[in-house]
């Protein structure tokens, strides 16, 4: 008969240990350090295929969405009378303006070149995705925006508006012709979905790594 | 600013001369991001 192993009961301090560990603390914990990295979010050292262009039109177009939400806050601060009388408002007015106009043109820059590297490639398919969405975002974010602007060109611009967005049956619920309505999403409801889907997309960057080049025998590389 | 802009026809393309110009700069901008140099590209892990 063989000699019956001998238990030892759990202590006190070790059952409150794992029970710590099962925690949805400790578990999330666990899954940010897998995930997030901290020697992937901050590299002190990049691979050579991170030293290209198309990675500089992407850190234009973050620099300019700060200049873009900066100007922002100080129109909405200030109101239209002060954005279209005063030359400081003028002024803030016009940053506000090119600065999304850089945002558009390094952002297009910066998917035309992921697109001919086929940046989705490895696992990276979400992160493409939320670029693609970015821009949607961008698009809808700046038709707000040039209703908001309190002059003929937004009132052309909602008057005939009007007519696709009844056509496409939204006239009811997203009403061009409504300022109140389109500023607030304007200054409040897109630039909160803008700027946290671009950390997002950085972060999900930051995790993976760009992609690799693509090579000359035209598959992936291993 | 109060004038509107002049418009570019060709065939079936209507193009205002701005958008025009814009877009001929990013596809220049992109051209010349395939071939100029990336300052300091080999100091980086290969």
């Amino acid at each position: 008969m063989p000699e019956a192993t001998e238990v030892k009961p759990a202590t006190t301090g070790n059952r409150a240990k794992e029970a710590a560990d099962s925690g949805w603390t400790y578990r999330t914990r666990q899954w940010v350090d897998r995930v997030l990295a901290m020697d992937h979010l901050l590299p002190h050292r990049q691979p050579y295929y991170v030293g290209s262009w198309v990675y500089v039109f992407g850190v234009i177009t973050i620099a300019a969405l700060v200049w873009v939400v900066v100007s922002g806050v100080v129109l909405s601060f200030m109101g239209p009378q002060w954005w279209h009388v005063s030359s400081l408002g003028r002024f803030f007015n016009s940053l506000h303006f090119w600065s999304v106009q850089l945002f558009f043109i390094f952002m297009v820059l910066h998917l035309w070149g992921q697109y001919f590297m086929a940046g989705w490639r490895e696992g990276r398919a979400a992160t493409w995705m939320i670029g693609v969405v970015i821009f949607g975002s961008s698009i809808l974010t700046a038709f707000t925006g040039y209703l908001s602007q309190q002059n003929f060109d937004s009132q052309f611009i909602a008057i005939n508006a009007k007519d696709a967005m009844n056509g496409a049956g939204i006239g009811a619920f997203f009403n061009v012709l409504n300022f109140g309505q389109m500023f607030g999403l304007h200054v409040m409801l897109r630039p909160i979905v803008v700027t946290f889907l671009v950390v997002v997309h950085i972060v999900m960057v930051r995790a993976r790594g760009v992609v690799k080049p693509i090579d000359r025998e035209g598959g992936s590389p291993s | 600013m109060d004038t509107p802009a002049q418009y570019f026809d060709w065939a079936f393309i209507h193009i205002s001369y701005p958008n025009l110009i814009v877009i001929g700069v990013m596809l220049v901008l992109f051209a010349v991001a395939l071939v100029a140099p990336f300052p300091h590209g080999s100091d980086r892990d290969a």
